[in-house]
C-alpha cells in the first residue's frame, strides 16, 4: 500500500511537471497551429540558466529561479520574433520545419556552449515527509504539485478572467476577425509565447528539483512526452494540457511500478498513437471541419 | 514558345535513355578506374557508400516530402527495419565465409536476397504504419510517425528480454555483420532508386501523387483514390530507405539502435528541404555535398549540427522552396537546347517573317 502510494505522488511529481510543457505545448498550437519543437528545448536553457546561476554564480535559488523563469520568457519570445513572425503566411510545413530547426538550433548550441556530459548539481530541497501508515513523500514532490496546481489556477484566471486572456482566446478562434475587432495579432501572439515559455522555465525548475541534473539534449525527450500529454488531452485545450499531463505522469509509473521501466518511452508513444487513431481531437479537443 | 517551332530538333525516347545509361556507366567507369589507380583512397572511396546511402535515403524521403506533400519524422525507422533484417539476414546465411574467400559469384545472391529482403520488411513496417498514420494529415501526421519511429527504435532495443533469445542484440549492438557493401553495389543501387522513382513520378500513378500535394479534395472529387496513392507512396518510401538501412548495415558491418534515432530522420529531413522538396537532383546534390563536407571540415565538427540547424532555419525564411527548387535535370533537354543552337547557328538567315508568324501562333496556341 505504502509503495502504491509512493509510486503515485512519483507519477503525479512527474505529470505536473509534464503537464505544465504540455500547457505551453497547448497554448502555442491553439493559437498558431504551429508545433513548438522548441519548446522542450526552452526548458533546457531554463534548467541550464538555474544551474549555472546557483553553482557558477552562487545566487540564492529564489533568484536564481526567477532568472531561470525570464530566461526561458525571454528566450521564447525571441523565437517567436525571429523565426515564426516571418513565416505567419507561410505554408504551416516551412513553420513546422522551421520550429524543428530551432529546436536543433539550441540543442547543439547548447551543447557546443555546455559541453555534452550531463551536469549534476545538489538537490535543492531535500528530506522528506512520513505520513501515518508509513508513506513517505519527499518534500520535492509535494511542492511540485503544489506549485504546478497553483501555476494551473492562475493561467486559467488569466485566459478566463483578463482582457489578454481574452483577445488570447479571440485569437485562436478566429484569427481574421480578432484583427478586425482590434486585437493587436503581433502582441497577443507574443504574450502568448512569453507565458507558455515561462510555464516552461517553471517546468524546468520543477525537472530540477525531480532530477537535479542538466543535459544539452534533456529537452527532446521530455518536450516529447509532453507534446504526446497535450494531443491526450486534447491539444489547444487548456484543462485538456493539465489532465493529459497528469494522465502520461501516472502511465510512466504504473509502467515502472510493474517492472517494465525500460519500455516506459515505447507505452507513451503506443498511447499517443492510440489516441491519435481512436480520437485525434483528444480528451477534452473541439472538433473542427475542415473547409473546402 | 520554341519547341513548338517546327525547326526544333528532338531527341526520340528510346535514345535519350541510351544517352542517359552511357553517362551513368561512364561515371561509374571514371570512380573504378581512379579508385582502381589509387587517386581515390579507401578513406574516400568509404565516403562514396555513405554518399551513396545518403542519396538513396533522401531520394526516398523526397517521395513521401516532397512528391505527397506529408512531413513525415519517422525515416530512420525504416532505415532500421531494413539494416536490422539484413544484418540478421546475413550472419544466418554462410555470407562471412564467402566473403572471406572472395566467392563473389556466390555470393551475390545472398546480397540480393538481402536487399530485396530489407525492402519488403521496411515496406510492410510501411504499409503497417501508413495506413492508421495517412488517415491524419500535416501535424498530427508528423508527431505519429515520429511516435513510430520511436517505438521501433525502443522494441530493437528491448526486443530480446522478451523473446528470450539474442535477435537484435539490444543496446549492445548487432556486431560481425559480413560487409558486402562494395562501391559498385552501391551504385547500382542508387541508380535504380534513381530510376525506379523516376519513372513512378513520371507516370500516371505519379501524377496522382502529385495532385494530391496540390489539393486533396481535389483530386478525389477528380477521382483519384487518395487513401491508395497516399499509401503506396509511402510504402515506396518506406522500402527504399529499407535498402539503405541494408546498405549501411553491409557497409559498416555493426548496427546500433541509437544510430536510428530522431536525430538522423532530421539529418535526411534536412537534406531534403536544402536541395529542394519535389527535385530529386535537389536531393542528390544536398545528400552529396551534405556527407562530403563534414569530411573536409572534420576540425570544426563541433559545429556541424549547429551549422545544419542554422542553415535549415534561413532557408525557410528566405528561400522556403529549397535550393533547386522543383527543378529537375534532364540531360536530353540540354543536349536538345544545344543542338538546336548549333544547328541554329548553320541554318542562318531564313525568312524571318515567316519564323515570327510561326512563333506568335505557337504562343497563342499555348495560351489558349
Amino acid at each position: 500500500m505504502s509503495l502504491f502510494f509512493s509510486q503515485l505522488f512519483n507519477g503525479l511529481q512527474t505529470g505536473s511537471v509534464y503537464a505544465l510543457v504540455a500547457l505551453g505545448y497547448s497554448m502555442v498550437y491553439g493559437i498558431i497551429l504551429l508545433l513548438n519543437f522548441a519548446h522542450g528545448d526552452i526548458i533546457m536553457v531554463g534548467a541550464y540558466t538555474a544551474f549555472y546561476a546557483m553553482t557558477a554564480f552562487h545566487l540564492h535559488p529564489i533568484f536564481s529561479v526567477l532568472l531561470a523563469i525570464v530566461a526561458s520568457t525571454v528566450l521564447g519570445v525571441l523565437i517567436e520574433k525571429v523565426a515564426y513572425t516571418p513565416l505567419r503566411q507561410a505554408p504551416r510545413l516551412s513553420l513546422l520545419i522551421t520550429a524543428i530547426g530551432i529546436s536543433f538550433l539550441l540543442e547543439n548550441g547548447a551543447q557546443l556552449l555546455f559541453g555534452a556530459d550531463t551536469k549534476s548539481m545538489d538537490p535543492m530541497i531535500s528530506g522528506s515527509i512520513t505520513f501515518a501508515g508509513g508513506i513517505n513523500i519527499s518534500y520535492a514532490a509535494l511542492m511540485t504539485i503544489v506549485v504546478s496546481i497553483v501555476v494551473m489556477l492562475l493561467l486559467t484566471i488569466l485566459v478566463q478572467k483578463t482582457k489578454l486572456g481574452k483577445a488570447m482566446r479571440a485569437v485562436s478562434e478566429d484569427m481574421g476577425a480578432a484583427q478586425l475587432m482590434g486585437i493587436s495579432l503581433n502582441k497577443t501572439i507574443s504574450f502568448t509565447f512569453a507565458v507558455g515559455s515561462a510555464l516552461a522555465g517553471i517546468g524546468s525548475i520543477l525537472y530540477l528539483c525531480a532530477y537535479p541534473q542538466a543535459s544539452p539534449t534533456m529537452g527532446s525527450m521530455l518536450g516529447l512526452k509532453a507534446f504526446v500529454a497535450a494531443v491526450l488531452g486534447g491539444i489547444g485545450s487548456i484543462p485538456g494540457a493539465m489532465i493529459g499531463g497528469f494522465a502520461i505522469g501516472l502511465l510512466e509509473a504504473l509502467v515502472s511500478a510493474v517492472g517494465l521501466s525500460v519500455w516506459k518511452d515505447g507505452a507513451v508513444f503506443a498511447i499517443l498513437i492510440l489516441v491519435l487513431l481512436v480520437r485525434p481531437t483528444g480528451i477534452l479537443g473541439r472538433k473542427t471541419m475542415e473547409k473546402v | 514558345m520554341k519547341k513548338n517551332n517546327a525547326n526544333w530538333i528532338r531527341i526520340p525516347m528510346p535514345l535519350r535513355y541510351l544517352i542517359n545509361l552511357a553517362m551513368i556507366a561512364a561515371v561509374w567507369f571514371v570512380l573504378t578506374a581512379l579508385m582502381k589507380a589509387g587517386v581515390i583512397t579507401n578513406y574516400w572511396s568509404g565516403i562514396l557508400i555513405m554518399v551513396g546511402i545518403n542519396i538513396i535515403l533522401a531520394v526516398s524521403l523526397n517521395v513521401a516530402t516532397g512528391y505527397l506533400g506529408q512531413l513525415p519524422l519517422g525515416h530512420a525507422g525504416f532505415m532500421a527495419v531494413g539494416a536490422y533484417t539484413a544484418g540478421i539476414f546475413m550472419k544466418a546465411t554462410p555470407a562471412a565465409a564467402l566473403l572471406k574467400a572472395g566467392d563473389t559469384a556466390a555470393l551475390t545472391p545472398y546480397i540480393i536476397i538481402a536487399i530485396v529482403l530489407s525492402a519488403i520488411v521496411a515496406g510492410v513496417f510501411g504499409l503497417i504504419i501508413g495506413i492508421p498514420a495517412l488517415r491524419l494529415r500535416g501535424d498530427y501526421l508528423a508527431i505519429i510517425t515520429l511516435g513510430f519511429g520511436e517505438i521501433i527504435r525502443v522494441v530493437l532495443t528491448n526486443i530480446d528480454s522478451i523473446l528470450g533469445f539474442d535477435f537484435t542484440y539490444g543496446a549492445a549492438g548487432l556486431k560481425r555483420i559480413p560487409k558486402f557493401s562494395s562501391f559498385t553495389l552501391v551504385f547500382i543501387c542508387v541508380v535504380i532508386t534513381c530510376t525506379v522513382i523516376h519513372m513512378f513520378m513520371k507516370s500516371r500513378h505519379g501524377r496522382a501523387v502529385l495532385s494530391i500535394r496540390e489539393n486533396e479534395i481535389a483530386s478525389e472529387s477528380s477521382g483519384i483514390q487518395t487513401t491508395y496513392y497516399k499509401t503506396l507512396a509511402f510504402v515506396i518510401s518506406a522500402m527504399f530507405a529499407g535498402v539503405a538501412g541494408c546498405l549501411y548495415a553491409g557497409y559498416l558491418g555493426s548496427l546500433y539502435p541509437s544510430t536510428f534515432k530522431f536525430m538522423k530522420s532530421i539529418e535526411i529531413l534536412v537534406m531534403v528541404v536544402l536541395g529542394g522538396m519535389g527535385s530529386m537532383l535537389g536531393s542528390v546534390v544536398s545528400a552529396t555535398v551534405l556527407t562530403f563536407l563534414p569530411e573536409l571540415l572534420r576540425s570544426v565538427d563541433d559545429y556541424r549540427m549547429v551549422a545544419y540547424s542554422l542553415a535549415l532555419v534561413i532557408m525557410m525564411i528566405f528561400r522556403p522552396k529549397g535550393l533547386m527548387g522543383s527543378y529537375d535535370f534532364s540531360l536530353s533537354r540540354w543536349l536538345e537546347k544545344a543542338i538546336n543552337w548549333i544547328v541554329g547557328l548553320f541554318r542562318k538567315k531564313e525568312p524571318v517573317a515567316e519564323k515570327k508568324v510561326i512563333a506568335k501562333s505557337g504562343k497563342g496556341g499555348g495560351k489558349a
